[in-house]
């Protein structure tokens, strides 16, 4: 097996496994942290995309921004001294049929679909060439992204703050 | 060889934990937690047809703007739990449910 | 021509007078009443007299440079940039709108001053000035756009002011209608340049050159050849529609029924818009579109046509008025009919000669006539003045030679540009020797009555009386300054397109070289230069008998008018003072007919679609009793059941509605896994 194929696996096995953990685990914490593992395999996954860039923006933005946020959101609304940072879960049974059964129908059209081929499998450094799109091609949904990051934003400040009077 | 079966292989595994997770969590930002495994999953998809399929940079474009929504989903997603938490001291779905019948 | 000139400067010659039309607008009337009425005079003439020198820099930079190469433009942005359309908001300066530049602005620049005196005593002197100096971007922008669609705008720009300025003292009613008249009689004139436009882009699409650039036109008119739509050349039709355009804002049969009427205006407003510039717009369209008419020699025909109809047709109407101004307005009129006369013949340098001249004398009556009409304190009927000669030097004289200048006396500016169009009517390819004997007739008809005006107003008793009389005066400086100049250029400005029989006076032709980079050479074939000088002979001796004629019958008063007027049982004289019944004409078949058509249309609804109404009310009336019935022990026993059985089955389902996002997943996942599994399955 080469190194590279390992190493593969190994970050596959990652990503697989701590998204395991956020999906089992009982306690909110440790499904949080466990989700640090998912981002960053992704990331790696990323790597072996040929997506250089991308796996930036998602160690970036997920493990640098949205992880804290979710962090931040379960001190928020959990008090530490509780015993309850419990994460209940309900239904396991029927939940866990009905993925198992989307899961086997998703691997067998995996399969079964004949997958377009690209002529030529390449890598190469792509920051340069999503600059050029994001500011050709793409430029109206760039500049849309922006409006609603901004939007987000105060959204995101109003919600918070409001005072809500019982 | 690692091929495109193997990635669309994890994009489905990722979909169905973070669908679990979804489908059985009753704490909001759990549930929040599972959309962003979702997210992840369809990301893995978009990269992987850019790099197999495609071979253009389009698909990577669009994990960039799912990754941009996801951050604004995260911002507004976890500041209306905070408003919930304040409104119900609990953020726990199954309390919120006022709008049934 | 390939390669314009890039330049900075040309859009100030534009923007400036908008600069002064906004600040005059926006600010006028709280500076009249802070600051005076010198403020608002400084700021509406200001910014003319500099695009003036901006004018004159511009023709300067002209003629410093190779006959091929005179072509400046100054994109200022690109305006639509669509597929392969591509459209900027871009002022040029070639040869051809040089001059009407020049005439704009320098002409207007004179009327702007003049108006100074001559409104002195409005309330609304910002808002007068605010829309001349509006007028005068307008008309800017259509001669310096280096394409249609901004042409159309400046098109439309000067048609509203024309609105706006004749509407001016708009507490009387009378004037608002003529506005409202000239508007709307524009209008139809519009939807014709319009469709031209529309006609040109389209077709030019066709061969993928969709384009509505001037130079580009020209470019790709060959392509054009030959391609017809219902049958019809596609350059003729086009050129017909924009022809159509012309005579709306030109005043061309049939559509010159706004002119006459427009004189409701203030004077100044009559020697700017509907004399000097707005109403040459047609003639300069036409001109600066030459590549396409040269092309449809039918378009040609009829625009020669319409043009010598027009100016036999106001000339003759012109002869019978009284007003001062009306009969200034049927001059006009019959002049820029020679004007069309020139272009019909496909010499565009004449007509703009012609343009030019006419801006420069024509200006002069108006304004001496809005003089004589200052000093009468607004009478403007010609039985009521007579003798003003005393009374007023100035305007007299100035008067007087603008009179001659009209006239066709030889040397003056108006006989060598009258007798170039009448001379390129009898010898160009396009014309004949009868369209130069009705447009000598025409030149006859003019002498008489312009003449008959002088007489009646200068010489003689005064017949107004003596409450008037005691006032008269001559008008100030500011005014009559203006009225020297024009007069001044009503003599000299002909002298540089003298025909070859003046050469050794006044040198070669410089005005036609000056155009030919743009419309091509003057026609010189057929005929000789001595051929060329009967003919001036005869039309001058035409004109001599109607100044003579006039002398007759209105200074010496030997030979009676009413002789002529009641030749034929005076038929001809009623036609004439009725001008042939054109306003009745449209009044009765466009006006009324719509009127006609909607008091038909009254009656039907009122007979016809109301007995229908009122029958089916009844018959609806029956039936819905007879509905009722069935309606409260059928159909409500029905309905009663479906309600109760909704009732029933929403108590059942509504515990469905849990409220619980995660049994609503539940049921979108159902569904996925069904769709997927048909796809896997039954899916090809």
């Amino acid at each position: 097996m080469e190194i590279s194929t390992a190493i593969f696996y190994l970050v596959a096995a990652v990503t697989v496994g701590s998204a395991a953990m956020v999906a089992f685990s009982r306690n909110i914490i440790h499904s949080a942290f466990s989700l640090l593992g998912t981002f960053a395999g992704v990331a790696g996954i990323y790597v072996f995309l040929g997506a250089d860039f991308v796996a930036g923006v998602q160690v970036l933005v997920y493990v640098g921004g949205i992880l804290v946020l979710i962090l931040f959101a379960v001190m928020l609304t959990h008090r530490i001294t509780d015993v309850q940072i419990t994460n209940r879960s309900a239904g396991r049974i029927p939940g866990l049929v009905v993925v198992a059964i989307l899961f086997v129908l998703l691997v067998q059209s995996i399969g079964e679909t004949p997958w377009a081929k690209a002529k030529e499998v390449v890598y190469k450094a792509t920051t340069a060439s999503i600059g050029d799109l994001f500011l050709g091609d793409y430029l109206l949904p760039f500049e849309l992204a922006s409006l609603v990051l901004l939007a987000a934003l105060i959204g995101a400040v109003v919600l918070a703050r409001q005072e809500i009077k019982e | 060889m690692v091929g495109l079966t193997h990635y669309l292989v994890i994009g489905a595994i990722l979909f169905c934990l973070g669908l679990y997770t979804v489908l059985t969590r009753r704490n909001a930002i759990s549930i929040l937690m599972g959309v962003e495994l979702i997210l992840n999953s369809a990301n893995i998809n978009y990269v992987a047809f850019a790099h197999y399929s495609s071979g253009s940079l389009d698909g990577q474009i669009y994990a960039i703007f799912v990754i941009m929504l996801a951050a604004a989903e995260a911002a507004v997603g976890l500041a209306i739990v905070l408003a919930i938490f304040q409104l119900f001291h609990t953020i726990d779905v199954a309390a919120t449910e006022t709008l049934r019948e | 021509m390939d390669h314009p000139i890039q330049t900075d400067y040309l859009r100030w010659i534009v923007l400036l007078p908008l600069l002064g039309a906004v600040w005059n607008g926006l600010l006028g009337a709280q500076l009249q009443k802070r600051l005076g009425k010198w403020v608002i005079s400084l700021f509406a003439c200001g910014p003319v007299v500099g695009s003036f020198l901006l004018s004159v820099a511009a023709f300067q930079d002209l003629l410093s440079r190779e006959p091929e190469q005179r072509f400046l433009i100054d994109r200022v942005y690109p305006w639509i940039t669509l597929a392969t359309l591509n459209v900027d908001v871009a002022f040029w300066v070639d040869p051809l709108s040089a001059v009407m530049i020049l005439v704009v602005t320098g002409i207007g620049g004179l009327i702007h001053i003049y108006s100074v005196g001559y409104m002195h005593d409005d309330r609304s002197f910002w808002r007068y000035f605010a829309f001349l100096n509006l007028f005068t971007f307008a008309m800017l922008m259509l001669v310096t756009a280096d394409n249609l669609l901004l042409m159309f705008i400046g098109w439309e720009g000067v048609g509203l002011c024309s609105y706006a300025l004749i509407g001016f003292w708009y507490h009387d009613h009378v004037n608002t209608r003529a506005g409202n008249k000239a508007f709307l009689v524009n209008r139809v004139g519009d939807f014709g340049f319009i469709l031209g436009i529309f006609l040109i882009f389209w077709s030019l699409d066709h061969h993928g050159h969709a384009t509505v650039t001037f130079r580009e036109i020209q470019k790709f008119v060959s392509l054009l050849q030959g391609q017809e739509i219902w049958g019809i050349g596609v350059i003729t039709l086009a050129t017909l529609f924009l022809f159509l355009g012309a005579t709306g804002k030109s005043a061309q049969i049939p559509l010159h029924v706004w002119l006459p009427d427009a004189m409701q205006g203030p004077t100044p407003v009559s020697a700017l818009i509907h004399a000097a510039t707005m109403v040459t717009a047609g003639v300069y369209m036409i001109v600066r579109l030459h590549f396409l008419y040269s092309l449809a020699p039918l378009t040609l025909h009829v625009v020669a046509f319409i043009g010598l109809a027009t100016a036999l047709g106001a000339a003759t109407i012109a002869l019978t008025q009284t007003d001062i101004k009306r009969v200034l307005a049927y001059s006009t009129i019959s002049q820029l009919g020679y004007m069309f006369l020139g272009a019909g013949v496909a010499a565009y340098g004449a007509a703009i000669f012609h343009l030019m001249t006419h801006a420069f004398f024509k200006a002069c009556l108006f304004l001496g006539s809005g003089s004589v009409i200052h000093a009468m304190g607004g009478e403007q009927d010609m039985r009521n003045m007579g003798g003003l000669r005393r009374h007023m030097p100035w305007t007299f004289l100035t008067f007087t030679v603008a009179v001659l200048a009209i006239a066709g006396t030889p040397l003056t500016a108006g006989f060598f540009s009258k007798d170039e169009i009448l001379w390129q009517a009898f010898s160009s390819p396009h014309g004949t020797p009868l369209l130069w004997f009705f447009g000598v007739v025409g030149a006859g008809l003019t002498a008489f009555y312009m003449f008959r005006q002088l007489f009646l107003v200068f010489f003689g008793e005064c017949r107004a009386n003596h409450h008037v009389k005691e006032h008269l005066h001559e008008s100030p400086a500011v005014m009559t300054l203006p009225l020297v100049v024009l007069a001044v250029g009503s003599i000299v400005a002909g002298w540089i397109g003298a025909p070859a029989a003046f050469a050794p006076m006044f040198g070669p032709n410089l005005f036609a070289a000056w155009l030919e980079p743009v419309v091509g050479g003057r026609h010189e074939a057929q005929g000789s230069a001595t051929l060329e000088e009967i003919l001036m002979v005869l039309s001058v001796s035409v004109a001599a008998a109607g100044v003579y004629l006039a002398y007759r019958m209105y200074f010496k008063r030997s030979l009676s008018p009413e002789r002529f007027s009641s030749l034929a049982n005076g038929r001809p004289y009623r036609l004439f003072f009725n001008k042939y019944y054109v306003d009745e004409f449209y009044q009765s078949v466009f006006v009324d007919g719509a009127l006609k058509l909607a008091r038909v249309g009254a009656w039907i609804d009122e007979h016809i679609i109301d007995f229908i109404v009122d029958g089916s009310a009844k018959t609806t009336a029956f039936v819905s009793w007879l509905n009722g019935l069935f309606d409260n022990y059928v159909i409500d026993g029905l309905v009663n059941a479906v309600a109760d059985g909704t009732f029933w089955a929403g108590g059942k389902f509504r515990k469905v509605q849990t409220g619980n996002i995660n049994s609503y997943l539940y049921v979108i996942l159902g569904a996925v896994i069904v769709v997927i599994i048909v796809k896997l399955r039954y899916g090809s």
